[in-house]
């Protein structure tokens, strides 16, 4: 059994906050996107945050030791969209594998840095695999519902690439996240089952779908059933659902997961819904009491934050964690 | 109940989930999206009628199906593009795409197009043992990575189960493939035991109901979480026609199946009884048959069927004489008559009297074609004819196609497998479709490529079928060319297949001088439809080596005497030739002013308008039957054959103007021009009408017209007796240095619109008679669009003839004033010219005809050429060419001379 999954069934682990809520704090200009490799690149490079594994990684590995500090369990790397398809809106899919690799290094780091200091509590790095720009089973072109602008195979060539250098760089679970469309995510996990052969290894996978509003569906429409359906056939380590929603409204949801599933459940919702200024208010208190909510009705093994979350929540969430027990799962023979 | 129980249950989803519990009423999957069993969706997809083939899907859903299965097998079609594109339209459907669906096909590619464009959960349907283990365990385990459950058929290596043992013995081997060594979850398959129909009254299907119940029961017994399916309307197969008795064996069959234990499949259910109303007489007898409680049983159900069919169809349409023949008779009647009415029907009759029903082809329908043959050889019989009873054959065969592949060993034996291909460039198939048919009713496989074939599909898709002939066809110019590179491409790969060549612009000539030398095995030139039977029966026989080296010498013979003749013809050179140009008097030649100057587009054109100006001789040749309308239509030896193909013809005719089937089109251009440089015509838009015609064009000019422009003419260069000239075109325009402004024009027209669509649309019916037909037609109305077009332009927009009073026999025999040569044909062979002629009218962009790369036009119905109105102008050949004519015609194209040598080269005199 993997180290992950004895600690699973110890307690419930915390998964950190938001990656883009702290960057802001430290105001990088173009130029800092930039640093001193990319001077002189043809294309702007501001607001590619995952490159700043490379020009800033000393304030990567920061906001991966603060989100430690805060109680997290669980980083994730800095490579939500490290693939080529999503790194095309900057010309830098040349540098797809560096950018996994070192954002893998940079967190494999600091967890082992904590987990030294205090070997009862293992920390974790899960590579985020986000979405990409493109959907596979919707069209961009309302006039041309056949045509799709990004296939299950380019989906599966560019995720492949992504997981190979994840794993180099040291990660110790895949995290495929913020799923709006399903055929996404499948690409994603056809392309890990087929790293998990070539190198005869079994790295655990967390899936975690996104539910878009109050039709309680995914962007591409499928119902929680049918979703939890639909990516079920690969041996997970945990399925559940983050960003879109805050903690509140994303409670019934994660109540239909968690009565389907024999997979451990996660949630990292968003610090609440955006206010009209686009930003996310719902203080630590706030979100620890709607956790707090998930915990005592048992629906939860993997807790953290998406869009607005600080350490602040995190170190809330943590706070509440610890006291309860996690929710308990058959395993299938 | 526990959790993980409930996981064991088959769980699959579209935008919703399905889940099959032991509670679950049956499932049932919608199976009307299937080309191979709805021939409306056949044809919806066929024609890209996705928005209708949609309507189909959601009738399903609406209809209650909660699995869809969509099937695009079927050869016509490309079936990864059909199933990418109709599973991306259902996912933008979500009243469709709220089921799972079951992604149905033999061809493993289908299947994982599909696989690919789905995001929920689907089932694969089917895999099976059929071909082995290695391949069966490779394609489960991608359709687990995939994430999809599949439907397993109950068949293997040896073939498909048909006894309860073999059923539980695959389905046993198949599982625990699967669960122990894949660690496919048992859940995610569902066995199909194969239904086959019953009361056949052949003993060994009196079991066939019973070894499924009973394999059924087995397999939910011993394969823990399995699922069984299957396609419920097989059982009632051998009472076709006959719905009251099949619907009651429908609700039978599947009464007993789900008590023991099918909990899926395939049901229509408009043809579906209440198993409680079933009269209960004929239940005990379906009954009866279903569980072969006696041994009479069959005979009572068929008596009964009898009954309710007298019942039913009383006043039957008076019966046709020769229906009441023998069978054979029948059959035979129905081929060489080219009567398909009954020929269902007939064929299921032979069928059940026969032990396989490879036996029917083998036997009843090649006696049937073996007369055609014979009268055909014979001269009895005429190429329409043949065609037609190939229409008849084809319906036969494929009614009888999946009742051979069910079969064992059912493979159909052919004389010979004979690939046949248009070569690349060119789009001309009718000649070739025609061969391909004869060649099938003589019990060749075909391989046909179609049109525009690559040099290296012909040769790959020939070595990879172990083809016994392969067959070249093309009609214009380049394609000689592309002939003799494929012949070399070949013998570069040491491919020893008989070559056969054929088109309109193919001589023995040719395949003897050019082709024959580049390669070893036997080069024939086949030259009419007929001959091709013969030819290929030569060269496929057991001991061909006689014949090949008959042919070998009989070319080479040829070659020397063709060489050998064409050295002594004489030649001017281009300089000596150019003096001796036809000398018009351009101080008395009556030069007339075009009306309107610039470009005219005629779009949407009333295309009946153009019957009267149709040529049917060239109609009649294209199907092998010669002699000048209409006196053909009267002659001694074809005239009963040409009457009715005349007959046919105006019959699709009259459908393509009332049903608007074809669209016309048209652009042309009459501008100012003066020859320069003896041998080219410049041809200029001048400013002071360019503006005015611009605004009568219609959008889509894109600024990239040339106002001025060369046509490049090519001049006669053999020697000529004393006192003819050495003639161009340029000849018929007035030199610069005359002073004169003269004119002329250049045209394109095209009917070709539409038909490609429905020749597949006939093809798709097996109709090669009606898809060759519309091909001919399109082609004559073409040629009928440039005449009326010409007359056009001749009395009104140029208006130098106009008060001619011509006819049509007039018109046909060319007696107008003024010529519209075309590029590629005498005159002018060169085909280059044809891309002058797009620039200058903008032709792809206006209407929509495209050249291919060997300058061919698509749609194949075009024409397009110049108008040079001078009373002196003329048609002529040019006959051979010299290598300083060019050299410079290169530099005035400015090209290499490599590259005019290719072009021009069947015009270059060795």
């Amino acid at each position: 059994m993997s180290k992950i999954k004895e600690e699973l069934q110890k307690r419930i682990l915390v998964l950190d906050g938001a990656m883009g809520t702290m960057l802001q704090q430290y105001n990088f200009s173009e130029e800092d996107f930039r640093g001193e490799r990319f001077k002189n690149y043809p294309s702007p490079l501001k607001g590619n945050n995952d490159l700043l594994s490379i020009t800033q990684p000393k304030a990567i590995a920061e906001i991966h030791a603060k989100y430690f500090e805060a109680g997290a369990d669980i980083v994730e790397t800095n490579t939500f969209s490290g693939t080529t398809i999503a790194m095309a809106d900057y010309d830098m899919e040349d540098l797809v594998y560096e950018l996994n690799y070192e954002s893998a290094k940079i967190a494999k780091e600091v967890a082992d840095k904590f987990t030294k200091a205090n070997p009862e509590k293992p920390r974790f790095v899960a590579g985020s695999i986000g979405p990409t720009n493109k959907t596979a089973s919707l069209s961009p072109d309302v006039n041309r519902p056949e045509y799709r602008a990004i296939t299950f195979n380019e989906l599966r060539i560019a995720y492949k690439q992504q997981v190979e250098a994840l794993i180099d760089g040291g990660t110790d679970l895949l995290l495929v996240e913020t799923i709006f469309d399903t055929l996404n995510a499948k690409a994603a996990l056809f392309a890990i089952e087929v790293v998990k052969e070539e190198r005869h290894i079994n790295i655990p996978i967390m899936v975690s779908g996104t539910i878009t509003d109050a039709s309680g569906r995914t962007l591409s429409g499928q119902t929680v059933e049918a979703f939890l359906t639909s990516i079920s056939h690969i041996p997970l380590l945990s399925v559940g659902f983050n960003c879109a929603l805050g903690a509140q409204q994303l409670k019934p949801y994660l109540q239909r997961l968690s009565n389907e599933t024999d997979f451990y459940t996660s949630a990292h919702p968003n610090a609440g819904l955006p206010n009209a200024f686009g930003e996310y208010d719902e203080t630590p208190k706030q979100m620890q009491g709607y956790i707090e909510d998930y915990l005592k009705n048992n629906l939860i093994n993997i807790i953290g934050g998406c869009c607005g979350t600080s350490p602040a929540h995190i170190k809330a969430i943590a706070d509440v964690a610890k006291n309860y027990k996690p929710r308990l799962i058959q395993e299938l023979a | 109940m526990a959790e993980s129980d409930c996981k064991k249950y088959l769980t699959l989803s579209g935008l919703e989930p399905l889940v099959v519990t032991p509670d679950s009423n049956f499932i049932n999957i919608g199976e009307r999206t299937n080309v191979t069993g709805s021939r409306k969706f056949l044809r919806l997809i066929k024609e890209e009628k996705y928005d209708e083939a949609l309507e189909v899907a959601r009738d399903q859903v609406d209809g209650g199906a909660q699995i869809l299965d969509v099937n695009m097998d079927e050869g016509m079609l490309d079936g990864v593009y059909a199933m990418t594109t109709f599973l991306n339209l259902i996912a933008s459907e979500p009243d469709i795409s709220r089921i799972p669906l079951m992604i149905d096909s033999s061809k493993w590619e289908i299947i994982e197009a599909g696989l690919q464009v789905a995001q929920g959960k689907c089932v694969v349907n089917s895999i099976s043992l059929k071909e082995g283990e290695t391949q069966f365990k490779h394609h489960a385990k991608l359709i687990k990575r995939y994430g999809a459950a599949v439907v397993v058929m109950a068949f293997d290596e040896d073939g498909q189960a048909d006894t309860y043992n073999r059923r539980i013995e695959i389905c046993k081997r198949s599982y625990h493939i699967l669960v122990n060594e894949l660690k496919f979850p048992a859940q995610d398959i569902i066995f199909d035991p194969n239904i086959f129909p019953v009361a056949t009254g052949m003993e060994e299907h009196r079991r066939n109901a019973l070894d499924f119940f009973e394999a059924t029961k087995w397999i939910r017994e011993n394969l823990p979480y399995a699922n069984v399916s299957g396609g419920v309307s097989n059982v009632s197969f051998s009472f076709r026609g006959n719905n009251i008795v099949r619907e009651a064996m429908h609700s039978a069959f599947l009464y007993h199946a789900i008590k023991n234990g099918m909990n899926m499949g395939i049901v229509n259910p408009t043809m579906l009884e209440v198993y409680d109303e079933i009269d209960k007489d004929l239940l005990e007898r379906v009954e009866d048959v279903l569980f072969d409680r006696r041994d009479d049983a069959t005979e009572r159900l068929l008596d009964f069927a009898e009954s309710v069919k007298g019942q039913k169809k009383e006043h039957e349409d008076k019966v046709l004489e020769w229906r009441s023949h023998p069978l054979q008779d029948r059959i035979t009647h129905a081929l060489v008559k080219g009567i398909d009415a009954f020929i269902l029907e007939d064929v299921e009759e032979a069928r059940m009297a026969s032990a396989k029903p490879i036996e029917v082809i083998e036997g009843h329908l090649m006696i049937g074609m073996n007369v055609v043959g014979d009268l055909f050889g014979s001269g009895k019989m005429f190429l329409p004819q043949v065609v037609k009873s190939a229409r008849v054959m084809k319906k036969a065969v494929a009614y009888l196609q999946p009742f051979i592949e069910a079969e064992k060993d059912g493979k159909q034996e052919f004389s010979g497998k004979i690939l046949m291909a248009t070569v690349k460039g060119d789009v001309h198939d009718i000649g070739k479709n025609i061969v391909s048919v004869v060649l099938g009713c003589n019990n060749y496989e075909i391989i046909d490529l179609g049109v525009m074939v690559p040099p290296e599909k012909i040769i790959e898709t020939a070595i990879k079928e172990k083809v016994d002939i392969i067959g070249l066809s093309g009609l214009i110019t380049p394609s000689l060319d592309e002939m003799v590179y494929v012949s070399k491409e070949l013998e570069k790969q040491n491919v020893k297949i008989p070559l056969i060549i054929g088109g309109a612009t193919t001589s023995r000539a040719h395949s003897a001088v050019k082709i024959a030398p580049h390669y070893n095995n036997t080069v024939v030139h086949i030259n009419d439809a007929s001959r091709a039977v013969t030819v290929v029966g030569n060269l496929l026989q057991n001991d061909s080596r006689i014949y090949k080296n008959q042919i070998r010498e009989e070319y080479d013979a040829f070659r020397e005497q063709f060489l050998k003749r064409t050295k002594k013809k004489d030649y001017l050179t281009l300089s000596d030739a150019r003096k001796n140009k036809l000398k018009i008097d351009w101080n008395t030649s009556n030069i007339v002013k075009p009306q309107q100057l610039g470009i005219q587009i005629i779009d949407d054109f009333d295309i009946t308008k153009l019957e009267e100006f149709i040529d049917w001789s060239p109609f009649f040749r294209s199907w092998d039957l010669h002699g000048k309308y209409p006196d053909i239509l009267t002659d001694t030896v074809v005239g009963e054959q040409a009457t009715e193909l005349f007959a046919d013809a105006k019959i699709l005719l009259k459908r393509i103007f009332e049903e608007k089937l074809l669209t016309a089109k048209a652009i042309f251009g009459l501008f100012e021009a003066n020859t320069v440089n003896d041998d080219d015509i410049e041809v200029t838009i001048s400013d002071d009408y360019t503006e005015l015609d611009l605004v009568s064009q219609k959008e889509g000019l894109d600024g990239t017209r040339p106002d001025k422009l060369k046509f490049l003419t090519l001049r006669q260069q053999s020697k000529k007796a004393q006192g003819k000239p050495n003639i161009a075109l340029a000849d018929f325009i007035a030199p610069k240095a005359s002073g004169k402004q003269d004119y002329m024009g250049c045209f394109c027209v095209s009917t070709g619109f539409g038909t490609a669509a429905l020749a597949a649309q006939f093809e798709a019916e097996h109709d090669d008679y009606n898809s060759i037909m519309i091909k001919a037609l399109a082609d004559r109305l073409a040629e009928a669009f440039a005449e009326y077009l010409h007359k056009e332009v001749r009395t009104k927009h140029w208006s130098y003839a106009k008060n001619e009073n011509l006819t049509n026999a007039d018109l046909i025999k060319e007696q107008y004033k003024g010529i519209r040569p075309a590029p590629g044909y005498p005159a002018c062979p060169d085909h280059l010219e044809k891309t002058s002629i797009w620039k200058l009218l903008n032709v792809e962009e206006t209407i929509g005809v495209k050249l291919t790369e060997s300058l061919a036009m698509w749609p194949a119905a075009s024409v397009s050429g110049y108008y040079f109105g001078n009373p002196e102008a003329r048609y002529f050949g040019l006959g051979k060419i010299k290598e300083d004519q060019v050299e410079d015609y290169s530099k005035r194209r400015h090209i290499s001379i490599d590259e005019a040598t290719k072009w021009l080269s069947p015009n270059i005199a060795d």
